[in-house]
């Protein structure tokens, strides 16, 4: 019995329309919750609830990461009305099932008499909970499409992304009351604290979506130099604090850790908001707040890092010690310099990183804009090509195969000219790719003039298409699964 | 006479007795003219073979508009001539990569040169089956490839013997395919970049890294900045560098290059306008081997730039041509302690008979001086040239308006020595020709609009200046016949003569200058009284005419075409614009193999038919200028061969212009300087 198969059935009954069938399941669903629940505890609902939306998000940020990860220089074009139109119908259908659901909860809570346990109540409550969770999510992973959109200040709908978000936690509140309400329940502490709980894992979830926003952001400002950005300044030795983390912290993947739980988190915001479950305390605007930089930096030592390994420049033991400026700063660093490169580039096979973020700048431009040397290596700056070249001897710069093309075009048409005497028309033409530059790669782009879309389009077409099928997938995903389980 | 041709086949034939050697070093000789060879080869089966064997230099001329007949054509000569090392191909417009494979393969490791700068619809293919074929070439003339780009310029980098490459107008050719030929050809001694826009900083700090052996480097008009200059510091042999037009380059780039850079002799920085007397300071305190300075239309010519070029002091030749001059500048410049041979102030204003006066009562080493368009000098200044430069070879004084005729005679009495002297446009008289007439050495003349100048003068010129090789004549209206027979007779190494809109010039004009069978151009321009039979006499007796100009002179008509197109067979270039050829007489024309350029404008009996005809004829034609008209007339088929032969054809809208009166010419042209 696992939250899968609990949800199963609902989401199988998005792909049917009969309300009929909607409300035989759910009484089937109903009865073997009344049998199951006999048996088990609170306190396992509790688990099982929070394991399903934690499972949920998970694998929902992960379809929704692949689809960026093949696609990232379509980021832009992830937005599609149509899509969104789908994803918003389909959690209509979903919201007016569970309508059902907790009519007949209403319907059997008013047949059954009082002294029925308490407890099963509870877990309608749960199942509902849960339902509207997955909802939520849904809900969210549609508004999550709209993130990336923020870093394009021309986007017009971007204020709108955050009000999804926001409503949210909102949406839970008024459910919560609603639920409250239908059920006059002495456990309604209990009820509150769930979704409290609930709530916090997803709002935790929608700081993670909005990190991730925020992670391309910052991606593309550090880039791969990000440490030697403290390269020009010369503290004098002394007025800083030298702070060394070990090798193992360094490369672990959490730095934020809960003081009372010891759960492990990449952010600090995500902490606090974790935080937010272990009381009260936690709760209040200053302690969710970010802490003030200012505060730190008055009292105490300017902070620099140094590098566990002995011998490296950054290592404090270093004659020519450089200290590094931020703990981001020390993992790139270690990563970069220590660590073997374990990240390859999907694309070319050959670059490698040991520094996911520089895998991900190199996939920008791996493929175009790149210039090569003969000896294989490849440069993103021309000047940097140029400089390598004039250190080795022998180095040459290569002709890039998409520049020696146009060469081959030529000669086609040369041979055609020799044929057909046309030099002026195939002049002409070559010109005319030249200038537009889309066809330069493309032959067949080049010589058929009624072709309406260079080749990119239909690229980005098929990715949109796979972007569809990828969030569908999702939802059908779990009802496939559950229902095989079922049956 | 049976017996007689017995006795012939016995005669042993004297020119046998020569070895291959003595034949040899006789044919070095034979350079001048292209004819002399030939007649060499026709005397006997075994000259022939010895000419053939001898000939280094191919320049192919080929006669037919068929790639097919090309081909074959180039191979007969090729095998004809074994042992060619220097290809000329500027007169094949169309060379195709087949072609190129072909010669390639031929003349292998004998080719050392190849000029292609005049042909096209060859690509990368063909250029790396030439150097791969020909491992020893050494020089490349690339130039005008603008189909070319840096595939094709990583061909030519495998070429590792390469010393001398011109990639003029390659536009095409980015820092990616200078950066091949860089790596590749280290031997590389002169290498030319002019107008290559794609090559940039990087490409050219690139090869001053790696071409080590430059000698010679021409980066005009291309955009680049201080950041490759460094670079360039560090070519320890290069002594010529072409700056020219580099708008990139100003004064605080050149500061970069004060580490010094000895080995240059020649600077050209000439259209650096953002250069002034700062950068030129820090340039010369750098350059300390200078002998060439061009700065052309760059900074103001003032005491401070002349005090910074003092510094070098093995300068010999400064261009300060179009610059802005100051009397104290000039000044200056008489004040430096090197003794130039050459000085150029064309076009520069502000030039005074102070400051020009001591100039040359300094430099009395001066060899050639150009004045051309200083407008202010006056008699003094010729009389302090003449007195104090004896030694003068060259002298350009066009349109020095307030000189007066007397100051011509000076330049008779004084410089023996001129070689060229440019009068155009002043007041010259008889009196001035007859004191020029005495520089026995003048080889170049130009007396365009002289109004003053009559047959009398040119009659002393015809009579002493027996070395005369160009005459220009261009609108001296006081000219006729009488003056131009004492040149033709007296002159008969003329090549050159411009006798445009000399009306009074008759046929006898140019049955006289036939005596001049050296002559090569011919422009007479508006004569009106010139006919076919004039020109029949030119024809037939200068062969070596390749430049005609008949423009306007309305009595030449068919029947002047049949001996041009008979006996000129090196006639390259021709003008018959309102004249009274017809349809007939351009397919007469059409049948010379040779003729490269043709200007038919305002012909009335010109249809389209005839001249279409006539342009498919024409196999060897690069250039064609045509009435607009004609651009819907002629059959676009006809056209589209045209195009693809190699030909440019040039639409022209001009309107039917009446002759003005000469005088009244002049009058005009001095009223647009005014205003």
């Amino acid at each position: 019995m696992d939250g899968g198969n609990r949800h199963a059935p609902w989401a199988k009954g998005t792909s049917s329309s009969s309300n009929q069938l909607v409300n035989e399941i759910s009484q089937q669903l109903y009865d073997s919750l009344q049998q199951q629940t006999r048996n088990s505890s609170v306190l396992d609902y509790d688990m099982m609830i929070r394991k399903q939306l934690e499972s949920i998000p998970s694998s929902l940020t992960q379809t929704n990461f692949s689809s960026e990860d093949n696609n990232g220089q379509r980021r832009s074009q992830l937005w599609d009305p149509k899509t969104m139109l789908s994803n918003l119908s389909i959690m209509e259908e979903k919201i007016h099932q569970l309508q059902e659901l907790v009519r007949l909860i209403v319907g059997t809570t008013a047949k059954s008499p009082l002294d029925q346990p308490n407890q099963l109540v509870i877990q309608q409550q749960q199942l509902v909970t849960a339902d509207l969770t997955s909802i939520i999510i849904q809900l969210i992973s549609t508004a999550g499409s709209l993130l990336p959109l923020v870093n394009h200040p021309h986007f017009p709908a971007a204020p709108n992304e955050i009000s999804p978000i926001e409503i949210a936690p909102n949406e839970i509140d008024h459910v919560d009351n609603n639920n409250n309400n239908n059920n006059n329940n002495s456990n309604s502490n209990s009820n509150n604290k769930y979704v409290s709980d609930s709530n916090t894992t997803l709002s935790n979830m929608v700081s993670k979506v909005e990190d991730h926003s925020n992670e391309t952001d910052h991606m593309d400002i550090h880039e791969e130099h990000d440490e030697d950005v403290d390269e020009g300044e010369n503290l004098p030795p002394g007025s800083y604090e030298i702070l060394q983390l070990e090798k193992e912290e360094i490369l672990a993947p959490h730095t934020h850790f809960c003081v009372i739980c010891g759960k492990g988190f990449k952010r600090d915001a995500n902490l606090r908001m974790h935080m937010r479950g272990h009381g009260d305390e936690y709760k209040t605007p200053a302690a969710l707040a970010k802490p003030h930089k200012e505060m730190g930096s008055e009292a105490k030592l300017i902070k620099r890092y140094s590098c566990p390994y002995v011998g490296c420049k950054r290592n404090k033991d270093h004659k020519k010690f450089q200290p590094l400026k931020t703990i981001l700063c020390v993992k790139n660093h270690y990563k970069r310099s220590h660590c073997d490169k374990s990240y390859t580039c999907s694309r070319c096979n050959t670059k490698k990183f040991s520094v996911i973020a520089d895998l991900k700048t190199h996939e920008k431009h791996c493929g175009r804009d790149r210039w090569l040397c003969s000896c294989g290596t490849t440069f993103s700056r021309k000047d940097k090509l140029f400089g390598h070249i004039s250190l080795f001897q022998g180095h040459t710069p290569a002709i890039p195969l998409d520049e020696s093309k146009p060469g081959l075009l030529q000669d086609a048409n040369n041979t055609n000219i020799q044929g057909s005497k046309e030099v002026g028309f195939f002049d002409f033409h070559l010109n005319s790719n030249g200038s537009s530059g889309s066809g330069v790669g493309e032959p067949s782009a080049c010589f058929s003039p009624f072709q309406e879309f260079p080749r990119s389009l239909f690229e980005e077409s098929d990715s949109l298409s796979f972007l569809l099928s990828g969030s569908c997938n999702y939802m059908w995903k779990n009802g496939e699964e559950s229902s095989s389980k079922d049956l | 006479m049976k017996k007689q041709a017995r006795i012939q086949q016995t005669q042993i034939n004297p020119f046998d007795f020569l070895s291959e050697e003595i034949v040899f070093a006789i044919l070095d000789y034979l350079n001048t003219n292209p004819f002399d060879r030939k007649s060499f080869s026709l005397v006997s089966k075994s000259f022939y073979a010895i000419e053939s064997r001898h000939r280094r230099t191919l320049k192919p001329f080929p006669r037919t508009t068929n790639d097919h007949h090309h081909h074959y054509q180039l191979k007969k000569v090729l095998n004809r001539y074994p042992f060619v090392t220097h290809l000329d191909l500027t007169l094949c417009p169309r060379i195709t990569d087949s072609s190129l494979s072909y010669m390639s393969n031929s003349c292998g490791k004998d080719l050392k040169k190849i000029d292609l700068s005049r042909s096209r619809f060859f690509t990368h293919l063909g250029l790396s089956n030439l150097v791969s074929n020909c491992g020893n070439l050494v020089e490349i003339d690339l130039s005008n490839a603008v189909h070319l780009n840096d595939t094709a310029a990583a061909a030519v980098a495998s070429c590792r013997s390469l010393e001398r490459l011109s990639l003029s107008r390659c536009k095409s050719v980015t820092d990616i395919g200078i950066g091949c030929i860089a790596v590749g050809c280290l031997k590389l001694r002169v290498l030319n970049l002019k107008w290559c826009l794609g090559i940039g900083d990087l490409g050219v700090a690139l090869i001053g890294v790696k071409c080590k052996e430059i000698r010679s480097l021409d980066l005009s008009h291309l955009l680049i900045t201080r950041k490759c200059l460094p670079s360039l510091l560090k070519l320890q042999y290069l002594e010529d560098l072409v700056l020219e037009g580099c708008c990139g380059i100003n004064d605080e780039s050149l500061v970069s290059l004060k580490q010094g850079w000895t080995s240059l002799k020649t600077l050209n920085m000439s259209y650096c306008e953002d250069v002034t007397h700062v950068g030129v300071s820090s340039l010369t305190s750098s350059t300390g081997c200078l002998q060439n300075l061009n700065l052309a239309y760059g900074p103001l010519v003032t005491l401070a730039l002349s005090e910074s070029i003092q510094k070098l002091s093995k300068l010999q030749s400064i261009r300060l041509d179009g610059c802005h001059v100051t009397c104290s500048g000039l000044k200056g410049i008489g004040n430096w302690c090197v003794s130039l041979k050459e000085l150029s102030l064309s076009k520069c204003t502000g030039v005074t008979d102070d400051g020009l006066s001591s100039i040359v009562t300094k430099h009395t080493n001066l060899k050639m001086l150009d004045i051309t368009c200083c407008r202010k000098i006056t008699h003094s200044s010729i009389s302090n040239i003449a007195k104090s430069c004896g030694s003068l070879v060259s002298l350009k004084m066009e349109s020095c308006a307030l000189v007066p005729s007397e100051a011509f005679v000076l330049i008779g009495q004084y410089c023996h020595f001129l070689q060229e002297l440019d009068l155009t446009d002043n007041d010259v008289d008889d009196e001035g020709l007859k004191s020029v007439s005495r520089c026995s050495e003048l080889s170049v003349l130009k007396l365009g609009i002289c109004l003053n100048i009559t047959d009398d003068g040119l009659i002393y010129i015809g009579n002493r200046c027996q070395k005369l090789i160009e005459l220009d004549l261009y609108r001296s209206i006081g000219i006729t016949d009488k003056g131009i027979s004492a040149v033709a007779s007296g002159c008969a190494a003329l090549e050159m003569i411009n006798i445009s809109y000399c009306e009074n010039v008759t046929d006898s004009s140019l049955t006289s200058l036939s005596n001049c069978c050296k002559l090569n151009t011919l422009e007479s321009r508006g004569c009106p009284l010139i006919t076919s039979s004039g020109l029949k006499s030119i024809a037939i007796r200068c062969r070596q005419l390749t430049k005609l100009d008949i423009k306007k002179c309305v009595n030449v008509n068919d029947s002047g075409m049949i001996p041009l197109a008979r006996f000129s067979h090196n006639l390259r270039q021709i003008n018959l614009s309102y004249s009274s050829v017809t349809d007939v007489g351009l397919l007469y024309l059409a049948s010379l193999g040779c003729l490269q350029s043709l200007t038919v404008l305002h012909l009335e009996g010109l249809t389209p038919s005839g001249l279409a005809a006539a342009l498919l004829g024409c196999g060897g034609l690069t250039k064609v200028k045509l009435q607009s008209s004609f651009r819907t007339l002629l059959q676009r088929s006809v056209l589209e061969n045209l195009e693809a032969r190699g030909c440019v054809i040039q639409w022209r809208d001009k309107v039917f212009q009446a002759e003005l009166d000469p005088k009244c010419w002049k009058l005009q042209a001095e009223d647009i300087e005014e205003g």
